[in-house]
């Protein structure tokens, strides 16, 4: 039989690192390479505090990031997820204030995500329309709440948030937030069920090709809209981080942040066609622009846009990356 | 015979689309543990009798049973949760997953609601290996060539416990050794129970494996026969419905060129040492006017590569290209056509055709471009050309506003030709012109080629099958490896055994021209 022709194992570069995990290495290189040129340069960044305090302060970034990996998953997009930050933490505030209970607002803030998330999904798969478009049209709406709820910044005094904000959770001599640990508890789910869930299988397969995941009989109109409402519920989440952090609901808070997040998503090696990338890499290409913003802050002369122009540069390379590793497997 | 039962029973089928009676009352019944070939042109009806039955589309009148239940799928989901599984002719599997979850996914075996992966990968390897199939389950799908692929795919069916396996054109794509090998667990299948709808182009495979043949022309039912009684020239007259002396007349249409006087006078178009790495290597053929060159080979032996090169559509790397003479740099596609060169690529509906737009748009498409966009063609000169065109290449349905999409292959193919034609250009490449389409269709490709090369285009005609190069072809040269390892001069001397032998040896002992 004339199997071995057929048998033959595709071809393999020397490194035998699967094309699939360059992106992602890159990405944990570059970190590697950030931090170690931060502890070189500044004595402080040596203190593991440092490493706490970018979780502690990008928790929310990292939540909605974990959302918006689903979505990038599935080829497809989200760009209302900072407004709907903005609207959950704007919400909250308000409800408090008018003096709801605070499970109570929690309740509510924590539905109005993933609604209109489903709601977007559901425009996205019945009628066949393109995310971006879509999902624009959520973030004009999100954001048009947040500045119908109130014009100006709403300070929020209620015992459970203030306590949740200043609760320092101590690791050693070091200390956490509970924000950081609900972040780290979100990637931690996320991976698990993009791994080992029929769900998260599924969310590959619709970013591999949609017509054949129709064809083999999954199903995709369900997975889609999940996808958007998860990403809605991630951006609610990170909206209650972002109430904790800040204490407040402003309006016109996480603008552009979709931007951000997105950048973080391809950064950590998640394809913008879909059907390749690891909530792992997510976690690490927060990371990586939160170390940026830490290198700029300790370096104290340079002014914070500096943060833009090299996420800028990174994003160019990564994206180059991608294309080239997509190349190669060719 | 009449003991047995059969696994499915279609009766009466008709669907209507808008203008268009796509099937008209056609019967299929199928026998468990058979393989049945579904022939018929392009056109006939076959795609839509799957898509019909698979569910993809409903019924106008008729019924299908499944073991005697009346069903109706309301799409290839439920058809394959009911036993009924496709395996298409463009693989519909997801090249970024594994091997192993491309087969499994929608049923992974599951511990606590979580995946499974180490008894996915047992049981995929498990799978494959009874399939004679020995690869790493746990390797992308997409990293593996398109004929494992394809036996991945029919390994899932297989597994869904599938007992009608429609495969659609499956073999299109595959080289001798794949087709084989396919074959080979078609047979095993067949034997463990399952039946197989087995739709392709390819005659002598029907007669290599199909117990019975239904025969489909024009959306009608020509009618079932078993193979073992339905001589090879019956069922090709009987799926074009009319004597088959086409082919004759062409052979008679291709012996007016002379070769020796074709040769006379400068190259068309010349190659010297043209290449490119990673692609193919360094390559010199000379293309004169009126002349068709054939290029064999295997798949993947480097056939587009060659064309690609000609037509700018990859950059060479290496040696010199001369238009008339002339040394020329064709980068990029545009400078080609303006060389006028055409280039028919193989894959007609990703590379070629704009599904969405009509054929007279598709047709108009290249011209247009040709003239640049601020001089566009006048509406009646563009419908003078068109209706030209449909007519000259019988286009089916005749109609210049039809998507393109909607057509069927063959005439996609001759949408795609008319395309190029109407840019009338000195050298016209085609690239597996008549693949996937109809014997009908092919010889009248073939019967064009032959015409053109006549009225003085030159012709790079590239195909797998080898009767068709030898008989359009002037000369002959021979793809092996990425490397053009000779030219054969086609005069009563060559026959498809040599050139076969040259594909497998990669050399020839004598006849060969020097390059």
């Amino acid at each position: 039989m004339t199997t071995t022709p057929l048998a033959a194992r595709p071809g393999r570069a020397w490194w035998r690192v699967p094309p699939r995990h360059v992106p992602v290495l890159a990405t944990a290189a570059l970190l590697l390479v950030m931090y170690s040129i931060g502890v070189a340069q500044y004595q402080a960044f040596s203190n593991i505090q440092v490493v706490f305090n970018v979780f502690i302060d990008n928790g929310f970034l990292l939540v909605v990031a974990v959302g918006m990996t689903f979505v990038i998953l599935t080829g497809g997009i989200d760009l209302s997820v900072g407004s709907v930050v903005a609207m959950t933490a704007m919400v909250s505030a308000s409800l408090l204030g008018n003096g709801l209970h605070p499970a109570l607002v929690l309740v509510i803030a924590l539905l109005l995500g993933p609604i209109l998330g489903f709601a977007m999904g559901c425009v996205i798969h019945f009628f066949d329309i393109q995310p971006f478009i879509v999902t624009l049209a959520g973030m004009f709406f999100a954001r048009g709440v947040c500045t119908w709820i109130s014009t100006t910044s709403i300070p929020i005094t209620d015992g459970f948030w203030t306590s949740a904000a200043q609760h320092r959770i101590h690791l050693g001599e070091n200390f956490v937030s509970v924000g950081a640990l609900i972040a780290v508890a979100v990637v931690a789910v996320a991976a698990a069920v993009l791994a080992y869930t029929r769900l998260g299988r599924n969310v590959y397969a619709i970013g591999g090709n949609q017509q054949s995941a129709l064809l083999m009989g999954l199903p995709v109109g369900r997975t889609k809209i999940a996808v958007y409402t998860i990403s809605g519920l991630c951006s609610a989440i990170g909206g209650i981080l972002l109430s904790f952090y800040t204490l407040s609901g402003a309006p016109l808070i996480a603008v552009g942040m979709e931007l951000d997040v997105i950048a973080a998503v391809v950064i950590g090696g998640t394809l913008l066609t879909g059907g390749s990338g690891y909530v792992f890499g997510t976690l690490l290409g927060v990371l990586v622009l939160s170390i940026i913003q830490t290198l700029i802050t300790f370096d104290g002369t340079l002014n914070s846009w500096w943060t833009k122009i090299v996420i800028g540069g990174l994003l160019f390379v990564f994206i180059l990356l991608q294309r080239l590793v997509g190349i190669r497997t060719k | 015979m009449s003991e047995r039962h059969p696994v499915l029973t279609m009766t009466a089928i008709s669907k209507i689309f808008p203008g268009v009676r796509a099937l008209d009352g056609v019967d299929l019944r199928l026998f468990p543990g058979e393989v049945h070939a579904l022939m018929g042109e392009n056109g006939a009806g076959k795609s839509t009798l799957i898509k019909v039955l698979t569910g993809v589309y409903g019924t106008d009148s008729g019924t299908i049973t499944l073991d005697g239940d009346e069903v109706s799928f309301s799409g290839p989901m439920q058809a394959t949760a009911a036993g009924v599984s496709t395996v298409y002719q463009e693989v519909n599997l997801l090249p970024n997953l594994s091997v192993a979850e491309n087969i499994y996914i929608g049923r992974e075996p599951r511990r606590l609601g979580a995946v499974n992966w180490r008894e996915m990968r047992r049981r995929a390897q498990e799978l494959l290996a009874r399939i004679d199939l020995h690869i790493d389950v746990s390797e992308l799908l997409g990293n593996y060539s398109l004929a494992v692929q394809q036996m991945v795919a029919i390994a899932r069916a297989v597994d869904i416990r599938a007992r009608v396996l429609i495969l659609d054109e499956p073999t299109s794509s595959l080289d001798a050794d794949e087709v084989a090998q396919l074959m080979r667990i078609m047979r095993q299948l067949r034997d463990d129970g399952i039946a197989i709808i087995f739709v392709t182009h390819f005659l002598d495979q029907v007669y290599a494996i199909a117990d019975r043949i239904t025969v489909l022309r024009n959306g009608r039912l020509v009618g079932e026969y078993l193979t073992s009684e339905l001589p090879q020239i019956a069922l090709v007259e009987k799926m074009i419905g009319k004597e088959l002396d086409a082919l004759e007349r062409l052979d008679e249409a291709t012996s007016g060129g002379d070769r020796a006087t074709l040769e006379q006078g400068t190259p068309l178009v010349a190659a010297d040492g043209l290449g490119r790495s990673g692609s193919v290597a360094p390559f010199s053929l000379t293309i004169h006017q009126g002349e068709v060159v054939g290029l064999a080979g295997l798949l993947g032996s480097g056939r587009t590569e060659v064309a690609r090169l000609f037509f700018g559509a990859d950059r060479a790397d290496a040696g010199r290209l001369a238009v008339d003479g002339a040394p020329v740099a064709i980068r990029n596609p545009v400078a080609a056509i303006d060389r006028d060169i055409a280039f028919c690529s193989e894959n007609r509906r990703t590379e070629g055709l704009v599904g969405e737009l009509s054929v007279r748009e598709n047709i108009i498409l290249a011209m247009q471009a040709a003239r640049g966009w601020l001089r566009p063609v006048p509406r009646r000169r563009q419908d003078e050309l068109v209706q030209h065109w449909i007519k000259a290449l019988s286009i089916r349905p005749a109609d210049p506003e039809m998507p393109v999409r909607n057509l069927s292959g063959g005439n996609q193919q001759k949408v795609l030709l008319a395309r190029w034609l109407i840019t009338e250009p000195r050298l016209l490449i085609l690239d597996e012109p008549t693949r996937g389409i109809d014997i009908g269709a092919k010889t009248e490709i073939q019967r064009l080629v032959a015409q053109l090369s006549d009225g003085g285009m030159a012709v790079l005609f590239i195909s797998a099958e080898l009767e068709e190069v030898l008989r359009l072809s002037h000369k002959v040269a021979v793809m092996r490896d990425r490397q053009l390892v000779t030219e054969l001069t086609n005069d009563d001397s060559l026959d498809a055994a040599r050139v076969m032998q040259v594909i497998a040896s990669g050399s020839s002992q004598e006849g060969s021209v020097p390059a």
